[in-house]
């Protein structure tokens, strides 16, 4: 049997490398990618229309915002799922599992994790809010908001660290990121563009057009950050436990 | 030029070794980690062509929280390994 199934992986495998070999050289001028108008127009017109010198960001966040705003909810949908499937599983209160013993944490690890943490978390804000001029974002400002509490319930345990993110409120903000999210589109909207259209944010903030999609920008992001880590650590404070929420791992 | 080829070739291969041990490794504790390894790897490569935010999604996501993820889920499975 596994003679067979190699057949068709190793057929698969060679087909692949083979088409592999037509790939255009990377960063090649005539490659499709390069060549489609698409692009040009994004490398010429970005710094322009929005005063972001990122032009990923401003590509993910503004160009192709509704995509960003499902990918979100996308993730927040994930989160939900797995509450969902965990919670019902009926095996909460279940006996103790046999990993689990009734031990101190351990005092070296409480001590660098209580300094770290600090730490990962300005750092998160720091991505999420730089994300225009350097790299980072929503996404990788709310993952590494979310590690840090993962970092806590990992140094002590779960409870210590719901005590201070508890479930419920991870789906208030959860909710809340993508409320943020849909809430400037829909804005944009009443104030006379199309959804996510946010150079028409500019009568109500005092700046350009050009500044008000770069703001606006910022608006997304940090709703998708909420978003991104609160789902993060719902996820690990669900899988890790069976959805007891008690016990470290 | 040829230290970038130089680093390219060493990523790539490491990429294919700790693709198979992911694979062939029984302890699945084990397995998890590794592909953490590999995912760092993409990560470097992403790096190096030049696709910073890429890099930094795959450092964040995939060597870090879904290693985690990863782990919780085999610590709470009845079968640890595949022998």
């Amino acid at each position: 049997m596994k003679l067979i199934s190699m057949i068709p992986v190793a057929a698969v495998g060679g087909l692949l490398l083979f088409a592999a070999k037509d790939f255009p050289e990377w960063g090649a001028v005539d490659s499709p990618a390069s060549q489609s108008p698409v692009s040009s127009h994004f490398i010429s017109h970005t710094g322009v229309d929005t005063e972001v010198p990122n032009m990923v960001t401003a590509v993910l966040a503004d160009y192709r915002g509704f995509d960003t705003m499902f990918e979100t909810v996308v993730v927040f949908i994930a989160g939900v799922a797995v509450l969902a499937i965990l919670r019902g599983s009926g095996r909460r209160g279940s006996q103790k599992r046999e990993f689990e013993v009734d031990a101190e944490p351990d005092l070296i690890v409480t001590n660098t994790v209580r300094l770290i943490v600090p730490v990962i978390q300005i750092f998160a804000f720091y991505v999420l809010a730089h994300g225009h001029v350097s790299p980072g974002g929503g996404f990788q400002g709310g993952v590494a908001m979310g590690a840090s509490f993962i970092l806590v319930a990992l140094a002590w345990d779960l409870e210590v660290a719901l005590e201070r993110f508890s479930i419920s409120r991870c789906m208030v903000v959860a909710s809340l990121g993508i409320v943020i999210y849909g809430g400037i589109g829909f804005l944009s909207m009443i104030l006379g563009g199309e959804f996510l259209d946010y150079a028409e944010l500019e009568k109500v903030l005092p700046v350009s057009r050009e500044m008000a999609r770069y703001h606006a920008m910022l608006g997304v992001e940090i709703g998708v950050g909420f978003t991104v880590s609160a789902i993060m650590f719902a996820l690990y404070a669900n899988l890790s436990s069976e959805g007891r929420l008690k016990g470290g791992l | 030029m040829m230290g970038q080829e130089l680093f390219n070739t060493f990523i790539l291969i490491l990429l294919v070794v700790a693709a198979l041990s992911a694979l062939r490794i029984r302890d699945l504790l084990s397995s998890a980690v590794v592909f953490g390894v590999y995912s760092f790897l993409m990560c470097l490569l992403w790096a190096e062509m030049g696709a910073v935010d890429v890099a930094f999604t795959e450092a964040t996501v995939g060597a870090g929280v879904s290693t985690v993820v990863f782990v919780a889920t085999i610590f709470n499975l009845k079968r640890k390994s595949s022998d």
